[in-house]
């Protein structure tokens, strides 16, 4: 069984926000538009975003790394918001496991964002349903699309393409891989919501130079005579004792 | 949480609906057993229509919960999964039996159908009330389980929440129906006054309970689970938006420790103490100034009540919605 | 199933303009409007990737800060308050080219025109040179230009559009003071996928955000003392012996002797066997080496000789001599990384490990490419070898007063890692490298200047040495902005953030007409803001404005425009055609040069007029040739015609656009005007890709293919090698003139000690002008901005989603440091430097360097600014750090501009600050604040609900 979801690699992820308004500006004008904005040009400003990036400090000065976290809704496996949905609006697809909202039946309880322990929907306060990522249904599976372009539109639009998308089932898929092989892991595990988009931990590389790569027979330094040999008339050993 | 205005209305005034109906019923029963003195049927009708008012109040309120009000009626689809589907089929079938009941007895349409072996009869109003009593307790545990079964919201994921539920509505149930009974059936004033005691007693030690379970609990997520970064000292920088967020308006409460403490020693004057003190005055002195005086603190109480349940309840989601910049 | 959207139907391809990276975009269209932008997959730049801003260019398109209309301010009504009338271009045009064709007539240099960060610098210079005057300039001055000098003058290239890191093959990446915004996407293309490769990644920065933090390992410094941290690495390389002895020799003046008598006025210069007539602007291969085995002076390469790099040696006339190599050793002696940890607050242990780093990466992990190519000694060469380290660098180093020099360590550091233009090192791109200096000059006479004719030279360009400076015969600057004066010798790109300032004073003249294009002089691009909106505004004793005219030319209700007299509404980049030209500055890839177009997708809103379109109306009814006949006639359609049409000079074959020339498009670079030519860009993603051959893709400073290539396509007019400069003739040659040697000219009295300080042939460290000049303990703290990946200076607090982003901005401190002063995390504070305080908010962070204290730049606004609204979070919780800053600091009895001394590049991180928290009571809002400004005529209502949506189903 097929269960599409994003892979995030927080080692790459430099938190440019792309991902952000590429996903607004397809989904506003698609099928889950318009995304409303409140006061878009005065005090406060607030609408409705899919994914958003958030930025946390670990450690301290001067250990610190800054983390630049992305986060949409994670596709659960066990999605906590489908069952409690009242009335059918929120549902997860069997055919590719996409957690969905359907805008008709929406009646905008909001009871489904209680039941997400990630913040992953919002209400849209126009349309006043309940909205949340739809990892660009309406782009993966359109055929007048170009291959290339069906993707999620933040998958596309990552300049440092921190963003897989794929078959977390399908063990040989890029994500299946990118999880095994990089430490993949899951949000808040403790609920067991079994999210199907994962985040792939920071990686190190560290050089170690060996003292002796100091020293070595082809210094430039020897070309100029700056490792000099002493002058013959220098004191030596030889001057003092004879053994 | 952030304590949303409609659901604290719909909670408390469908609460003080069932506890009212189980009240009435309650006194049918012992009438019926001759454990107490049967009562005019007036009383009942009049009962169940305040009861009803109360019930139609809180569905007024929980319209103003939907963004879109106009499906509400979809919301029965789910009841196989959803607590909320449940309550949303509850609720109209507990009035519908609510109404029922009171018509009964206004009407006076309340042929025998049946006799039990010691030979009370078993009247449609007698099948109504018992009716009305599984869906009253049913609709509480309905409401109860919508927080109780968010297994992540920890402060209400305990069976106290139902108990609760139960206890707090019942208790405000039997203080109005105190209240009324010394307005128009005086002879029972006391006996809805001791339950309404033992009730409101009954309520503090489950609130109380609550309140120190909570008071001991430990956040299972944590920033390190949150962004899956092990590390004891995270901080957030930036959430994403400056300007505020479904996020951050939905599920904080906005106002400071010191204000939520100031509310919690509120509530427990208000929707106990204070009641306590008035019923046990008002039933003394057949008072329905003092009585309705206690109901109508207590219920102010559980407004209180109801905006700290919401407003301790710490949404793990809340991890992510920390800091600006 | 859902259903899909409504089909896309149009797809148009054109280049971004949401930053200046310039990203392939394709525009996807229902109804004629936008539905959604993505990045072009075929495009070489972004490769089909795009970023925030790029993402947010509808909310561009139609935000409700777009001019519309041309406008005139409303007599009686005071600058910067905003009160317009709405006039017609006819209007506009007539007061236009009424008031400069009486100042082309009189005296041209009475009209400026500075541009911000526009990409059309060709075009308006043109225009400036074609009108007479030299008052011209782009924003260089005052973002980057020490970078470009710093490396030009020292590797003949520079970094982001003339040259980069090769991330596909380094191996250790270094990446110090840059800026998020710089090359943003092919930056982050190839450091994910440097990341991917195993490379390690060191990022050396005052702060960790963006980039940095993803950085293998942050090495925190103070802000302005890079310089010793890369003298300190230059020392241990040197000291340990790991550098690229081979590369030094045969591409560097590394081995070329220098003379060391101290009474010759060849002091310091190099020894030459003769004297070509051209010589400087290209290098002649005339100096001498010493060499190893013969033990004596010979010309460099001669064949079989191998140079000594250190030591010291008579010439048979007794003139002592070293190579250059040896004063650069005795140089960096002092410079250890015990003393640079002291300035740099970096452990000694840890700069030396980065050398150690540095210098066994590269003398370890050869790259051999397969690639034969000769160099420009004629030696055939079998493979190509790279030393994978790269480096990147920006503003973080430039913006100081010590920048130029912190930037030639830098270029030295990279060659003497013998990594530039070598695989895994540094590439150039085309037109780069040029020679060093390049050969454009400026005329270095006021005479120059002569009513109704064409500048005589260029008004920006590359002085070789002191003649070349661009004064009179008293050594007085010709240019208002003092540009290649004694002040600022080798300001290559003008001093834009002093115009204003010098025009309002009257020194060292009055103009008349200031022409201002896309830069907000009013607000984020000036230092010293509040000051210079005074200025602005400021009249004479005779109550005549002291700047008498300003136009400016915006799409967007900035800051600037309400300062204006007449507005110019501009179109966005959607609605135009734009050139990124090769001579200006191309989007060119290592392998080769690429140039792009700008083709519009929608039709002007309102009355907007390309600002191109507008020069060339006003070159047209003013006359000057390059716009008109021989008869005076229009020669120019318009824009698109004119990018065509034009031609350096009749029949010179090389236009704006290299691609598709010669008349059915068979030629580039240089080629008869294609009359298809708009066309074939069009249909080709509007982008030219010319893709070198591999044997000229590397080396290009020594590869003589290639420069014999570059030559053929006019590139450059020379094909001589172009050695690297560890050591600066081009500095000496002023220092000896302040020393009064040589028979160039001679700086005036004032300004000689400044001239021989700083015009050092070697790099060396000085503390910024700036923190010379300040009370350290009074003002502890260094204050820098950063540039968020979200937004592009003050462009986007217009943008309806990326100001939801940053709506506003505190100050970031250091925990530590923060709560020294008493201040929390949300804290209102006061920041104050010697020149001006602003309060703001602070926040705590653990990833600034305690000494140092940042913001996001440009975020705050001005009330009403933008067309947001007065109560806007930009204007009442963002601020602007520019308060702090000075345009000017003091020199004795006279000001001098807060700049690099070389270069004019504005120090805008060299301002130290101290903190405080507000007095209890204080108003919870950010200080300064302005008078609101309104919504100008033609300007959209603002919408308090913004649901966007076109062509889905619904």
């Amino acid at each position: 069984m097929t269960q599409l979801a994003l892979v995030i690699d927080l080692n790459v992820c430099v938190g440019c926000h792309a991902c952000v308004t590429s996903c607004k500006e397809w989904n506003t004008s698609g099928q889950a538009g318009p995304m409303s904005d409140f006061n878009p040009y005065g005090a406060d400003p607030t609408g409705t975003f899919f994914n958003r990036v958030q930025t946390f400090e670990v450690g301290e000065f001067p250990n610190t790394e800054t983390v630049h976290f992305p986060k949409s809704c994670l596709h659960c496996e066990e999605p906590p918001c489908v069952p409690v949905c009242p009335t059918g609006a929120s549902y997860k697809r069997k055919e590719d496991g996409i957690v969905l909202v359907d805008y008709d039946k929406c009646i905008g309880c909001k009871y489904c964002s209680w039941a997400c322990p990630y913040g992953a929907r919002e209400i849209d306060e126009k349309q006043k349903v309940m909205k949340k990522c739809t990892l660009c249904v309406d782009r993966i599976y359109d055929t007048n699309l170009p291959e290339i372009d069906r993707k999620p539109a933040c998958v596309k639009a990552c300049p440092t393409s921190a963003r897989l998308f794929g078959d977390v089932h399908d063990p040989d898929s890029e994500v299946s891989k990118a999880i095994r092989e990089s430490g993949g892991y899951q949000l808040m595990p403790e609920w067991g919501t079994q999210p199907a988009n994962h985040y792939l931990p920071r990686r190190k590389t560290q050089l170690r130079i060996h003292e002796d790569e100091l020293v070595r027979a082809d210094n430039p330094l020897k070309i100029e005579g700056r490792l000099p040999k002493p002058a013959m008339t220098e004191p030596s050993l030889d001057d003092v004792t004879s053994w | 949480m952030h304590p949303a205005f409609s659901v604290i209305f719909l909670t408390t005034l469908i609460g003080v609906g069932q506890g009212l109906f189980l009240a009435l019923f309650t006194v049918e029963s012992y009438a019926a057993f001759g454990l107490l003195p049967a009562q005019d049927s007036r009383f009942y009708a009049l009962g169940s229509a305040v009861a009803l008012g109360f019930l139609v109040a809180g569905l007024i309120a929980s319209f103003f919960h939907l963004g879109r009000p106009e499906r509400a009626w979809r919301s029965a689809a789910k009841w196989r999964t959803s607590w909320l589907s449940r309550e949303v089929i509850v609720l109209p079938a507990f009035m519908g039996t609510v109404f029922l009941y009171g018509a009964a007895h206004c009407t006076g349409f309340n042929p025998v159908l049946a006799q039990l072996p010691s030979g009370a009869p078993i009247n449609v109003t007698a099948m109504l009330g018992v009716a009305g009593t599984v869906l009253s307790f049913a609709l509480f545990v309905c409401t109860g389980m919508i927080y109780a079964c968010l297994r992540f919201l920890q402060e209400w994921h305990t069976p106290l929440t139902v108990i609760n539920y139960i206890l707090l509505g019942g208790a405000s149930g039997f203080v109005l129906a105190t209240a009324l009974s010394a307005l128009v059936a005086p002879g029972v004033t006391g006996f809805f006054g001791g339950w309404a005691m033992i009730l409101t007693v009954l309520a503090f030690v489950g609130r109380i309970a609550s309140l120190l379970r909570n008071a001991r609990l430990r956040p299972k997520s944590t920033l390190r689970t949150a962004i899956g970064v092990k590390h004891p000292r995270i901080v957030q920088k930036a959430q994403g938006a400056m300007g505020g967020s479904f996020n951050t308006r939905e599920f904080f409460h906005g106002r400071p420790a010191f204000f939520l403490r100031q509310v919690k020693w509120l509530f427990l004057l208000l929707a106990f103490a204070v009641p306590m003190g008035l019923l046990a005055g008002g039933t003394t002195a057949g008072s329905g100034v003092l009585l309705l005086t206690a109901f109508a603190v207590q219920y102010l109480g559980l407004l209180a009540e109801r905006w700290f349940f919401f407003a301790q309840a710490n949404h793990p989601q809340n991890l992510y919605y920390q800091a600006v910049s | 199933m859902p259903a899909p959207s409504a089909p896309i139907q149009e797809v148009k391809k054109t280049t971004c303009y949401m930053c200046a990276c310039r990203c392939g975009i394709r525009v996807h269209l229902v109804d004629g409007q936008v539905r959604y932008i993505d990045g072009n997959p075929e495009h070489p730049l972004n490769q089909g990737v795009i970023c925030a801003k790029g993402s947010s260019g509808i909310m561009k398109q139609y935000s409700p800060a777009r001019l519309t209309k041309p406008l005139l301010r409303k007599p009686g009504s005071e600058r910067g308050a905003g009160e317009f009338e709405p006039i017609s271009w006819e209007q506009a045009f007539s007061i236009l080219s009424e008031r400069l064709a009486k100042i082309r007539a009189t005296d041209p240099k009475k009209f400026a025109i500075f541009t911000g960060r526009d990409q059309m610098q060709a075009l308006t210079g043109l225009f400036a040179r074609q009108f007479g005057t030299p008052n011209y300039a782009a924003h260089g001055g005052f973002c980057s230009v020490n970078m470009a000098a710093g490396m030009i003058y020292t590797i003949g290239g520079s970094f982001w559009e003339f040259g980069g890191p090769d991330l596909d093959r380094a191996k250790l990446f270094v990446m110090i003071g840059t800026a998020e915004d710089h090359h943003s996407n092919p930056m982050k293309i190839a450091l994910s996928k440097f990341k991917r490769n195993g490379g390690r990644f060191v990022s050396i920065n005052p702060v960790r955000t963006g980039y940095s933090a993803i950085a293998d390992e942050w090495v925190p410094i103070r802000p302005g003392s890079d310089g010793a941290l890369l003298l300190a690495i230059i020392h241990e390389i040197i000291a340990q012996g790991l550098y690229d002895r081979d590369f030094l020799v045969r591409y560097t003046n590394a081995g070329q002797l220098v003379n060391l008598d101290e009474k010759s006025d060849e002091f310091g210069m190099f020894l030459r066997t003769e004297v070509p007539e051209e010589e400087g602007c290209f290098d002649p291969q005339n100096k001498l080496w010493w060499d190893r085995a013969s033990n004596k002076p010979v010309i460099t390469h001669t064949e079989g000789c191998d140079p000594f790099l250190l030591g010291e040696f008579r010439l048979a006339d007794g003139t002592p001599v070293k190579p250059s190599f040896q004063l650069l050793q005795e140089r960096v002696k002092d410079y250890t990384p015990e003393w640079a940890e002291g300035l740099t607050g970096i452990p000694a242990a840890t700069i030396k490990r980065l050398a150690y780093e540095m210098g066994v990466t590269a003398r370890d992990q050869k790259i051999e490419l397969p690639i034969a190519w000769t160099d420009s000694w004629g030696k055939d060469h079998d493979t190509v070898t790279g030393n994978p380290v790269a480096f990147h660098a920006m503003r973080g180093l430039a913006a100081h007063s010590n920048g130029f020099h912190t930037i030639r360590a830098l270029a030295i550091l990279m060659s003497l890692l013998g990594t530039i233009d070598r695989p895994g090192g540094f590439r150039h791109k085309a037109p780069f490298p040029r020679p060093i200096p390049p050969c454009a000059k400026t005329p270095n006479t006021p005479l120059a200047v002569k009513p109704n004719s064409v500048l005589d030279g260029m008004a920006l360009g590359w002085p070789a040495e002191p003649d070349d400076l661009f004064v009179d015969d008293s050594g007085n600057p010709v240019r208002i902005d003092k540009a290649f004066s004694w002040e600022y010798p080798l300001s290559v790109h003008g001093l834009m953030h002093n115009v204003i300032t010098n025009a309002w004073r009257g020194d060292p003249y009055r103009i008349d007409t200031l022409l201002i294009f896309m830069a907000n002089m009013a607000w984020n691009s000036t230092m010293n803001t509040a000051e210079v909106r005074k200025m602005l505004n400021d009249k004479d004793e005779q109550g005549e404005y002291r700047i008498p005219f300003i136009a400016v030319c915006d799409a967007f209700q900035s800051e600037m425009t309400a300062f204006a007299d007449l507005v110019l509404p501009d179109t966005t980049y959607l609605e135009r055609h734009d050139v990124m030209s090769m001579l200006d500055r191309p989007i060119s890839e290592f392998d080769g040069p690429v140039d792009s177009v700008r083709i519009p997708v929608l039709a002007p809103t309102g009355e907007c007029k390309p600002f191109q379109e507008v020069l060339i109306e006003l070159g047209t009814r003013l006359k000057l040739p390059a716009f008109t006949t021989k008869e005076g006639a229009r020669k120019y359609r318009d824009y698109p015609d004119f990018i065509v049409n034009y031609e350096t000079e009749p029949g010179s074959g090389i236009g704006f656009l290299a691609g598709w020339r010669g008349k059915g498009g068979e030629k580039f670079m240089r080629g008869e005007p294609n009359p298809r030519q708009w066309e074939m860009y069009a249909a080709n993603n509007c982008v030219y890709h010319h893709e070198l051959p591999r044997s000229y893709q590397y080396m290009r400073n020594w590869n003589q293919g290639y420069l014999d290539w570059s030559q053929r396509s006019r590139i450059t007019r020379y094909a001589e090698p172009i050695l690297i400069h560890l050591y600066s003739e081009v500095l000496q040659k002023f220092r000896l003139a302040a020393q009064g040697k040589g028979i160039t000219r001679k700086p005036p009295e004032h300004l000689k000690q400044r001239i021989e300080t700083y015009f050092d042939p070697l790099p060396f460290y000085f503390d910024p002008l700036e923190v010379q000049a300040t009370d350290t303990h009074k003002y502890p703290l260094a204050a820098v901005t950063q540039r968020p990946m979200a937004m592009y200076h003050s462009w986007d607090s217009q943008n309806a989603w990326l100001r939801q982003i940053h709506a506003h901005n505190y100050l970031f401190v250091n925990a530590r440091t923060a709560r020294l002063a008493g201040i929390e995390d949300g804290d209102w504070i006061w920041v104050e430097s010697q020149w001006g305080k602003v309060r703001c908010m602070a926040r705590h962070s653990e990833a600034v360097e305690p000494g140092t204290v940042w913001t996001w730049n440009a975020i705050g606004k001005a009330a009403g600014a933008w067309n947001l609204t007065p109560d806007a979070n930009e204007s009442r919780l963002g601020f602007l750090l520019n308060h702090v800053i000075s345009e000017e600091l003091p020199d004795g009895g006279r000001r001098i501009s807060n700049s690099d001394p070389i270069t004019g590049q504005a120090a805008w991180y060299d301002v130290r600050v101290r903190i405080s928290k507000v007095s209890p009571g204080e108003t919870a809002e950010t200080s300064p604040q302005f008078a609101p400004l309104h919504p100008y005529p033609g300007q959209e209502e603002r919408k308090s609900l913004w649901a966007y949506m076109k062509g889905a189903v619904k």
